[in-house]
């Protein structure tokens, strides 16, 4: 009986994670493998691929897509600062004091993910249409030449990227900023420290478990994201996934597609775990 | 008309528009005719068949193989009416009430019996297709029973490798007696074997008269400094491509890839300008009407709705304006078609010959103000909406289709992927 | 000033004791919270946007934003667009399936994560982690690259194992992070009364990390009725509501 309890007992886990370990082994390592195998075949829908290791396709779809691809890692960088930037201080202040109303606040934070994704970038294009409710009435009043837009502009894109996933950075700073024990701050105080060298040498450094969270969790969507460069941008702020969509799903060049996707996937995963090695996993992982 | 009159290709050779006559042109009004004179195009074969004849160039479209007559009989003998119908098409494309439900449809059901499920789901044809070309190729059922897609190479990737069901012209006896004769028996789908009309429409040039003040005439305009940013061009590899080869003074169907090269960097000189506010499929409309954009290549019914009152049905900007460039405009046919593996094909092949009833096609197309396939419709027009019955670009006139250009139509895979490579490549910057 | 070392914010407030200046009390006073208030207002935005000004049904055909009065009136008339009906029920429908089976699966392997160490622990965290971080326009792909390899045809069944695959994870980790506070005497308590390890489960253990699987059950459930990048390049002819609207407006 005992024999036959430690056995079930190292048998357990295996067991427990089995068919989720499965399912993630047959729909999301197997099929990046897979990609990579699609993406070295040559043909077209019709009439079928065949494997035939074209590895030129490679620096074919670097070369078509560079502007693409630097953009992505521009936007997706440029939406990651801002992000950062303008939920630091707001999560500080919940963090430190939010009181009573931290639920609240937190609550509201993430309320925007109630209305879907797509729904709210289609909301900005309308707020920022270019007679809309905002600049149509700038225009108006005269405060804005007739001719002005802000949409189809790369900042348009970049601020729809740090608006959908700012609270992907917000969160994560909080849960850091909240666990800072109050005592090795107070003791700072204590110390003469001024409220600049407390929040410099304390704060600071004690939420860039959060920062980096939060930064990895921005960064990687927002480069990824496609929605946003075409609802918001113009002809001229197209990214790396507009090219990835379109080469799949509408060009039907399987290879070009799974071509780029694996060099996106692979500069954003060497990336990932050159940043999570640096880090540890386990202190990203608390934040997700 | 089983076999389209095969073009004269030398005469097409002379329809390039040498300068000093685009210089005459922008001058004085232009006259429909003084294309034609110059061209030495239509004369001889006006009329939307011989346009539509162009299309037989290639022949591609016809490389299908016939399936023997026994085969498609037997196939439909085992059909049988089910009551429902999944019916895939564009949005804007048919009648609609106050409730947002279609009075056709309403009639189709009393009529038939037959429940609609009508997805507005084609934004454009190379969103759409797709989305179902990879189920076809496994042979697996779409979803969709009946299907509107637009002649050229969009219909040709369901014709050419088979991915349609013959239809049974036994039960198109609406279809037979009221169809224009123009628009049966096309050269894209000889004996209308796979595909009947469901709208034809024209591109042209849609702008906002309070944000232009001046007239717009040619397509050119469309690359006026002026309107720097907010111009809008069509994503898809059909509309824009052709319609700036015949903006050059070219038949898409003689060109060359040279000329093409061509084309595609004009369109790509005004792209690093700025000029395109954006590629646009069917939501190029909301940018107009939103003042995203104050010009823009445009489908012609979708103008004439948005100038409508929204009483009338329409989106209430009067200020619209739909013109035909006078280099020339581009004529298209959408057309119903049954995937292969379609669950109900008699409710499908049912609906295809109901439209066709002249007073379902008056209603729908007083509304959606598209070009119908329904002569009779003009007529019932007449008598109650006079000024739609009396639209060019509703009903035209032989003379109007003198200028207007079916899209190129390809010899074969290779010319496809050369155009899609060239043109491809401006809108996928 | 209490020094004892305390989470309650309002013993807290005056960090920095009796050298705070003037200028750090206003900041704490009035510019953070104001400034707060903005952000948490320009996230919201969007929400005042489709309340206020209806998700507008502009004439029967036709779904936009746009002004037309203050009204609700889409609200009601959004039901008889029969795309946007069928998109929503199809939404609906993937969400419940795949919350279910995303839910067991992913607390089973939290339980796992939580209670043993074993070999390949390491491995299975790693996986979850390189879900989580992985970009979606890459799962997406990836996912289509399998189906199209071995023929699958896309459609709802292709969306539900896209949902699973991206919510196992979350759900593992969501339910993990509420174990923490779980104390293992209740259930060894159990067993010493004689309950057997099954029984175990669903008297003790079950109910104690309920919530913990409702979060994370509500997470997947979320995430996938917001899906649209992954969903997109799985779906086929097959319309969820993320999808219609994009093709709508």
């Amino acid at each position: 009986m005992s024999g036959n309890d430690r056995l079930g007992r190292r048998a357990a886990p295996y067991l427990l994670t089995m068919p989720g370990m499965l399912w993630l082994v047959a729909f999301f390592l197997a099929p990046l493998v897979l990609m990579v195998t699609l993406s070295t075949q040559t043909g077209n829908l019709l009439d079928g691929f065949r494997q035939t290791w074209h590895f030129g396709i490679y620096p074919q779809v670097i070369w078509q897509y560079q502007h693409q691809f630097l953009r992505s890692f521009e936007y997706g960088g440029a939406a990651t600062i801002i992000a950062l930037v303008v939920s630091y201080p707001l999560a500080y202040w919940i963090a430190f004091h939010g009181g009573r109303r931290k639920t609240t606040l937190l609550f509201l934070l993430i309320l925007p993910f109630f209305v879907s994704f797509v729904i709210r970038t289609l909301a900005w294009q309308f707020i920022l249409a270019d007679d809309g409710i905002v600049l149509g009435a700038l225009k108006r009043w005269h405060l804005l030449p007739s001719g002005y837009h802000a949409l189809a502009t790369s900042t348009a894109v970049i601020s729809g990227l740090a608006y959908n996933f700012l609270p992907f950075m917000a969160l994560p700073l909080y849960v850091s900023l909240e666990r800072i024990d109050r005592s090795v701050v107070e003791a700072a105080g204590d110390l003469y420290a001024s409220g600049r060298d407390v929040f410099l040498r304390v704060i600071l450094p004690l939420s860039l478990p959060g920062v980096f969270a939060g930064g990895l969790l921005t960064f990687v969507p927002a480069t990824g994201d496609y929605v946003n460069a075409d609802v918001l941008g113009g002809t001229r702020n197209n990214m790396v996934g507009n090219a990835i969509q379109r080469e799949y799903l509408e060009f039907f060049h399987y290879p070009a597609g799974a071509a780029m996707s694996t060099i996106l996937m692979v500069l954003l995963l060497v990336g990932i775990f050159a940043y999570a090695r640096a880090l540890g996993t386990r202190s990203i992982q608390e934040y997700v | 008309m089983k076999d389209p009159e095969p073009l004269d290709v030398s005469k097409l050779d002379s329809i390039r528009i040498d300068p000093a006559l685009w210089r005459g042109l922008t001058q004085r009004r232009f006259s429909r005719r003084d294309l034609l004179k110059y061209t030495g195009y239509g004369a001889g074969s006006a009329g939307l068949a011989a346009f539509l004849a162009a299309c037989g160039v290639s022949g591609t479209a016809t490389k299908h193989t016939t399936p023997p007559v026994s085969a498609v009989e037997a196939f439909w003998k085992k059909q049988h009416k089910t009551g429902t119908l999944n019916f895939a098409n564009w949005p804007d494309y048919i009648d609609k009430d106050d409730n947002g439900n279609s009075p056709t449809l309403l009639k189709f059901t009393q009529q038939t019996g037959i429940k609609v499920s009508y997805h507005e789901v084609i934004a454009d044809n190379e969103v759409f297709l797709p989305k179902v070309l990879p189920a076809l190729q496994a042979g697996q059922d779409t979803g969709y029973d009946l299907m509107v897609i637009t002649n050229g190479d969009p219909l040709d990737e369901l014709l050419k490798p088979g991915y349609l069901i013959p239809l049974d012209h036994s039960y198109l006896k609406t279809f037979e007696q009221y169809a224009n004769p123009k628009i049966k028996n096309p050269p894209y789908d000889p004996g209308n074997q796979y595909t009947v009309a469901w709208q034809s429409g024209l591109t042209g040039i849609g702008w906002n008269s309070k944000k232009i003040k001046r007239p717009i005439t040619t397509f050119f305009d469309l690359f006026d400094p002026a309107f720097k940013g907010k111009v809008g061009f069509f994503e898809n590899l059909q509309d824009y491509p052709n319609a700036i080869l015949v903006a050059m003074g070219l038949n898409p169907q003689t060109s060359t890839q040279d000329e093409w090269k061509k084309a595609a960097d004009m369109v790509l000189e005004q792209f690093n300008k700025g000029q395109f506010r954006h590629f646009y499929n069917n939501n190029y409309i909301d940018a107009l009407e939103n003042g995203d954009i104050w010009i823009t290549q445009a489908w012609s019914g979708d103008i004439q709705i948005a100038q409508l009152s929204v009483a009338d049905g329409g989106d209430g900007y009067p200020e619209m304006r739909f013109v035909i460039p006078k280099e020339g405009g581009l004529i298209w046919t959408d057309n119903m078609c049954i995937p292969q593996h379609a669950q109900h094909p008699v409710d499908a092949i049912m609906m295809m010959d109901f439209v066709y009833q002249p007073q379902v096609a008056a209603e729908m197309t007083d509304y959606i103000q598209y070009i119908s396939p329904v002569p009779a419709a003009q007529q019932i027009l007449q008598g109650s909406d006079p000024a739609v019955a009396n639209n060019h670009e509703v009903f035209p006139t032989t003379d109007d289709l003198a200028h207007w250009f079916p899209y190129k139509v390809f010899k074969d895979n290779a010319e496809t992927e050369a155009w899609k490579t060239i043109f491809g490549a401006v809108t996928n910057q | 000033m209490s020094i004892v070392a305390t989470r309650d914010a309002s013993l807290v407030e005056g960090w920095g004791g009796p050298k705070q200046t003037r200028k750090q009390r206003r900041l704490r006073r009035f510019v953070l919270p104001i400034y707060s208030a903005l952000v948490i207002l320009y996230l919201l935005t969007p929400i005042f946007i489709i309340v206020l000004y209806g998700f507008n049904q502009t004439s029967p055909k036709k779904v936009a934003f746009r002004w037309g009065g203050f009204t609700l009136r889409w609200y009601r008339k959004a039901f008889v667009l029969s795309g946007l009906t069928a998109a929503f029920k199809n939404s609906l429908m993937i969400a419940a399936i795949s919350t279910i089976i995303a839910t067991i699966l992913g607390t089973l392997v939290a339980l796992a994560l939580f209670r043993y160490r074993y070999r390949g622990k390491g491995a299975t965290e790693g996986i979850l982690f390189a879900n989580i971080a992985a970009p979606e326009i890459v799962l997406g792909a990836s996912l289509l690259s399998l189906f199209v390899l071995f023929g699958v045809p896309r459609g709802i069944r292709t969306i539900i194992i896209a949902h699973v695959m991206f919510n196992i994870a979350y759900v593992a980790v969501t339910v993990r992070a509420r174990m923490a506070g779980f104390d293992r005497a209740i259930e060894e308590a159990a067993q010493d009364l004689g309950a057997n390890p099954l029984q175990t489960f669903i008297r003790v253990t079950l109910p104690l990390i309920f919530p913990g699987i409702l979060a994370g059950a509500l997470l997947a459930f979320a995430l996938s009725i917001d899906d649209f990048i992954i969903t997109n390049f799985v779906s086929g002819a097959v319309e969820t509501f993320p999808i219609w609207v994009y093709g709508a407006v």
